[in-house]
């Protein structure tokens, strides 16, 4: 299980990396939100998988009473998931602006802040 | 003890808070301004405790370390706390002037606030994956702010500073799963003693070396600066003073923290890079000042290249070079802060950042002339201001570690520094201005050239303070690099005295 989604990260970052070496800054996009799951997915795996085990407290008890799983990655990612969807919110939406004022979405051609020296 | 911690976290977020709700107003302004005082009040009550009782740290929620989240302050993390609450300071009255209204109603003062509070919240962490978060709200604050009004050249830098940013977010997340899967920690005072028992030490310098891009992207080091110059200069005066200040310097911390903490296990390999990184940096970086033509572009190349002395003296590794560093840090935040608040000045009475487009600031604005020279020497080390101090060690720590390369290196770009100031100094100051005009200090109102000015003369006289009477600041310093290379007192403070050398794993099995 846990080789099976070792592999499934390396693909998806593959997958990403593919993406984001495109020019077309919506292209990059797609591949950090996607890199951004591998990520996750890669904690989640190095906490090692226990499978059929939820880390669940029995009424009564103060800590679980047999092996459980790793309860720390599912909070880590949790939090992880929470603040990459704010942030990729927030890159969509400056992309779409970038996109409304500059007429582009092509990196290249984004040379507003940073002029040719040639003066264009 | 602990709200000691938490009060220069807290005091921002509620300062945030009261700014956004009262965004409308004057009143914002005012908040923002009242909230940086308190800031600084508080960084320097627990700087007075960190000086008098050595490393404090506070499990938050009661949680004991190594599993809920500590907060920590030795010297270092206490320092650069004090200088986030003196750059904020500064850069809130400056705003008084340089913040238009509609910048107010978007909401800059809360995410001003809760950029320091990032800032603060990243330098008192004793928590890798609490880091993360703290990156995190540094980062989206940052993003606002450098977008803030929407310009169309904002629009264009920020896209290339928000995307390059987030990559080094991921792999700063990727490094912490796979630290995590190793150690089984993610305290970082817990990893010290963790990563010690990782049976394979080469996947450990793997990790590290992940941890080494994701914070090179944040610090601006060589070849991951790209987003630097693209950005600084396009948003606000004070909004790209407090970037220059503090953000990448947050990188710098980072990398000091967790490679004097965490991944020393293979110096010889790891602090190598970074040697080689920062001598790449330092050179990149002047190179790109000599070739820009806007005085806040120039700037910003100079950030790159300063952060590579930073480098350098954490890669050298021995206990003078860690003093450097550490003094650099907080004497290039002055200094860097300064020169973007006198650009700002520059920009307003003779009405551009463009060498080309400006000139006669020596002759009808003296005073500028003046306040932009004390900066701008130290930055370049001359006696006896700050910058020669921090160069001066570096150099010494450079040439006593016999790597006389790197010491060269650091000399050619300290002259290569005085050659992109002057080139500041004759466009801006001495040519007479290209259109005929005469800036003026006199041209703005008054209550405005005191916000403008009060900052700028302030953080001047600090730098002029620490190369006069550099004596107890590096004795400060030394303390600092003591406390870094030697972390039994951190890790001691964090942990509890009985619990040194338990690691993560090994301690749950004690509790069970």
């Amino acid at each position: 299980m846990e080789l099976l989604i070792a592999i499934m990260v390396g693909v998806l970052v593959a997958a990403s990396v593919y993406l984001m070496l495109a020019r077309n800054v919506l292209r990059f996009l797609f591949g950090l939100i996607l890199i951004s799951n591998a990520a996750n997915l890669l904690i989640f795996v190095s906490g090692r998988l226990t499978a059929e085990a939820p880390p669940l407290i029995p009424e009564g008890a103060d800590a679980p009473l047999e092996l459980v799983a790793n309860a720390l990655p599912q909070a880590l990612v949790l939090t992880a998931i929470v603040i990459g969807f704010g942030l990729f919110a927030f890159a969509l939406m400056l992309v779409y602006r970038g996109y409304q004022s500059l007429g582009t979405l092509m990196s290249d051609e984004m040379r507003l802040a940073e002029p040719k020296e040639d003066g264009q | 003890m602990s709200w000691l911690l938490a009060a220069p976290i807290i005091i921002p977020f509620a300062t945030a808070v009261l700014a956004f709700l009262f965004r409308n107003g004057p009143e914002g302004r005012w908040i923002s301004i009242i909230g940086s005082a308190g800031l600084l009040i508080a960084s320097g009550i627990l700087m007075a405790e960190v000086l008098a009782e050595g490393v404090v740290a506070a499990q938050m929620g009661q949680w004991g370390a190594p599993f809920g989240i500590t907060l920590v302050a030795d010297l270092l993390s206490a320092v650069m706390v004090v200088i986030t609450g003196i750059t904020g300071l500064a850069v809130a009255i400056y705003a008084l002037a340089d913040i238009e209204e509609r910048l107010e109603k978007l909401g800059y003062h809360a995410l001003f606030q809760v950029l320091l509070a990032g800032v603060c919240g990243a330098f008192l962490t004793g928590d890798l994956f609490n880091l993360y978060v703290w990156f995190e709200v540094m980062l989206i604050a940052s993003f606002g702010l450098l977008v803030l009004g929407g310009r169309r050249d904002q629009l264009d830098g920020g896209i290339k500073y928000v995307t390059l940013n987030l990559v080094s977010t991921i792999l700063f997340l990727s490094g912490i799963g796979l630290l995590y899967g190793m150690t089984g920690t993610l305290n970082m005072a817990d990893l010290h003693g963790a990563v010690q028992e990782v049976e394979n030490q080469g996947l450990l310098v793997v990790v590290a070396v992940m941890f080494m891009i994701a914070f090179g992207v944040k610090a601006a080091v060589f070849p991951l600066f790209f987003w630097l110059p693209a950005s600084y200069h396009t948003p606000s005066v004070a909004v790209s003073a407090i970037f220059a200040g503090l953000l990448t310097k947050v990188g710098v911390y980072a990398l000091i923290r967790m490679f004097t903490l965490v991944f020393t296990t293979d110096i010889a390999f790891t602090h190598t890079i970074l040697l080689w990184v920062a001598g790449f940096t330092m050179v990149t970086g002047v190179l790109g000042a000599a070739a820009m033509n806007d005085f806040r572009r120039i700037l910003s190349f100079h950030i790159v290249s300063q952060i590579g002395y930073m480098i350098l003296g954490l890669a050298l590794y021995t206990p003078l070079a860690i003093v450097g560093a550490v003094f650099y840090l907080v004497h290039h935040i002055i200094v860097k802060a300064n020169l973007f608040l006198v650009a700002g000045v520059a920009r307003r009475i003779a009405g551009s950042t463009d060498l080309s487009a400006i000139g006669g600031l020596y002759k009808t604005a003296p005073w500028l002339a003046f306040l932009f020279l004390i900066p701008a020497f130290s930055l370049a080390g001359f006696p006896p201001l700050s910058g020669f101090w921090a160069k001066y060690v570096l150099v010494k720590a450079a040439i006593d570690a016999e790597a006389y390369v790197i010491a060269g290196t650091a000399l050619v770009v300290g002259l290569l520094t005085i050659y992109s100031m002057t080139k500041i100094w004759g466009a801006a100051f001495w040519k007479p201005h290209p259109g005929g005009l005469q800036p003026k200090l006199s041209s703005l109102a008054p209550r405005d050239r005191a916000a403008l000015l009060v900052p700028i003369a302030s953080l001047a006289a600090l730098t002029c303070i620490i190369g006069l009477f550099p004596e107890p600041f590096v004795q400060f310093a030394e303390r600092a690099a003591d406390q870094l290379l030697d972390p039994s007192a951190y890790v001691a403070a964090v942990l509890g005295a009985d619990e040194v050398g338990l690691t993560g794993l090994a301690a749950l099995e004690v509790t069970e």
